[in-house]
């Protein structure tokens, strides 16, 4: 009997079980129909994740990567975290698929495929740090509304497209333009027709710039739909959500773009510092630009136990929005004394830098590892959460890992 | 017709009798071993039908251990008019994850009705918040956690 089968089987006995009767032709029901209940979608099958991503939510899916998951240098997808505000559009035909440059601030509005971006345009290939503006709500306090990310709402994989400049360039820019919004194709948790569930975007002065892309590749593959096919804005070092999914228009706007998410509290913090759970009002929010330096300790997982006269090698990545790492610093000792991590250049800019650090214990215990990042401002990560907002974005406290010597 | 003959007819029936019945045994003999390795042959079903049938009913709502099965949330006062007005739209998880109290929660509600399509919820409204609040509290962690939780392994390097 083959797997699927049993598994099928088994399952109506418990109903049959459950409702306390037989199911009466059960063996010639299994043919064509399945119970409502066998439907439960696998979203590790169907998203080719690693069976240690964390699924924090199944409608809209949100799902979620842990330290030791980001340990290569360029990220897999099955290793990707997923953030979704509405529900993954169906039935995405890249041969049909175009993009449309409009808005107030454009020149001459135009239509391209897939085909012509990609033979009009010269391609480029780049490894983009994308992290979730959210990322680390879950340990703000009071708790901050949304989905409660810990640390795995980043990655750093390549991707491949046309510059949003070349594209911008050739439909011609009005000197008023101010901000660019992308719209896509995906649709709202209440399946309204027509309603975003998100449409954010950027400055010009960030669309313009070199990394800035029109991907259709990622990893060297087409995108996987969960991460936006046939078409992804990618944004390097400011929130994940200004790298938008199944993108088919994009406007230059004469003003700050006002689609969905790009108001209210959404992807904002307050202008100035709040106390903890204090009332903000929507016009002192401003919305979130570069992402703040931040790190993780990839190698090894948390909760390793070394023999006591044995040093450990431990390795991560670090990045800093729009800014590059500097220095990389371990403690031991809950921040007492720092010592210093080696780390590399970005690959490009945006792309995270690897550091690693041999570490000595100086007796049997109990120890934590934290790791801290500094940017090439001088500005280092926090050891305690970072200032207290409402939607609880940028918590780029350092991270930590459990070591025991024995 | 000599005795002889007929004593050799009668031996000719029977032995054909026995090699029918011999044959008649090893076809239903083999019928029977195909029958285990494929039930479906004595179905004589050539085309899919379309069944036409209730589904089978499990309990769409039914509680284990105090937990609304198919949600995940906690059984309490308010559990069905929370299931049926809150996770339409979004899963149970979205609610199971925030901790927030009365205020926050009736300005979440707002905002969702607001933008996110949400209906008028009436007199459920405190029904609601009142379960969200009681189930699922805030609790203070401070400025920074202990790490719980940890899996603790051998590290082979």
């Amino acid at each position: 009997m083959k797997r699927r089968d049993f598994a099928k089987k088994a399952t109506l006995s418990t109903f049959a079980t459950l409702i306390g009767a037989e199911i009466v032709f059960g063996s010639s029901l299994m043919e064509g129909y399945n119970p409502l209940a066998l439907q439960e979608p696998d979203p590790f099958k169907m998203f080719n994740k690693h069976k240690d991503m964390i699924v924090l939510n199944d409608k809209p899916w949100n799902i979620e990567a842990q330290a030791h998951l980001l340990d290569d240098k360029i990220t897999p997808n099955s290793c990707m975290f997923i953030r979704n505000n509405g529900l993954v559009p169906e039935g995405n035909d890249a041969k049909n698929w175009t993009l449309t440059i409009d808005g107030e601030s454009v020149i001459n509005k135009k239509t391209y495929t897939l085909a012509d971006l990609k033979s009009k345009f010269q391609q480029h290939t780049y490894q983009i740090t994308i992290e979730c503006g959210g990322n680390g709500r879950s340990e703000f306090n009071p708790p901050a509304k949304g989905n409660q990310w810990t640390i795995g709402a980043v990655h750093c994989a390549t991707w491949t497209g046309v510059r949003l400049r070349d594209v911008l360039k050739d439909t011609g820019i009005k000197n008023n333009a101010v901000y660019i919004g992308y719209h896509a194709t995906d649709l709202h948790l209440s399946r309204e027709p027509g309603k975003e569930p998100i449409s954010r975007g950027c400055p010009m002065h960030k669309a313009l710039e070199d990394e800035s892309l029109i991907a259709f590749k990622m990893n060297g593959e087409d995108i996987p739909l969960i991460h936006g096919y046939p078409l992804r804005l990618i944004v390097g070092g400011w929130p994940a959500s200004v790298s938008g999914k199944w993108i088919n228009r994009i406007s230059i706007r004469n003003k700050v773009h006002d689609g969905p998410k790009m108001t209210g509290d959404s992807y904002k913090v307050p202008c100035e510092p709040v106390a903890p759970g204090e009332k903000v009002k929507d016009e002192d929010m401003c919305i979130i630009e570069s992402m703040p330096v931040k790190s993780l300790i990839t190698y090894p997982k948390t909760g390793a136990i070394i023999k006591e006269g044995k040093a450990l090698n431990i390795r991560g990545h670090a990045w800093a929005g729009d800014l590059e790492v500097a220095k990389m610093e371990y403690s031991i000792d809950f921040g007492s004394t720092w010592k210093s991590c080696s780390i590399e250049k970005p690959s490009n800019r945006f792309a995270w830098q690897h550091f690693k650090a041999t570490v000595n214990f100086p007796k049997k215990g109990y120890y934590e590892i934290w790791a801290k990042a500094i940017d090439s401002k001088g500005i280092a990560q926090p050891m305690l959460l970072p200032g207290w907002n409402p939607k609880g974005y940028l918590n780029n406290a350092c991270h930590r890992i459990a070591v025991k010597v024995n | 017709m000599s005795k002889e003959e007929i004593f050799r007819r009668q031996i000719k029936k029977v032995y054909h009798l026995l090699l029918v019945l011999f044959s008649l045994f090893l076809i239903t003999g083999g019928m029977l071993v195909y029958y285990t390795i494929n039930p479906n042959f004595f179905t004589f079903k050539t085309k899919t039908e379309t069944i036409v049938s209730t589904p089978v009913e499990v309990d769409e709502d039914r509680i284990e251990n105090g937990i609304h099965v198919r949600t995940g949330l906690i059984d309490a006062d308010g559990l069905m008019t929370v299931v049926n007005n809150c996770t339409n739209c979004h899963s149970a998880k979205l609610l199971i994850q925030n901790r927030m109290n009365t205020e926050r929660w009736n300005a979440t509600i707002k905002w969702m009705q607001e933008t996110q399509n949400l209906w008028e919820l009436g007199k459920n409204q405190e029904i609601i918040v009142n379960y969200l609040v009681a189930n699922y509290p805030p609790k203070d962690k401070g400025r920074r956690e202990i790490l719980t939780n940890i899996e603790w392994y051998e590290l082979k390097e």
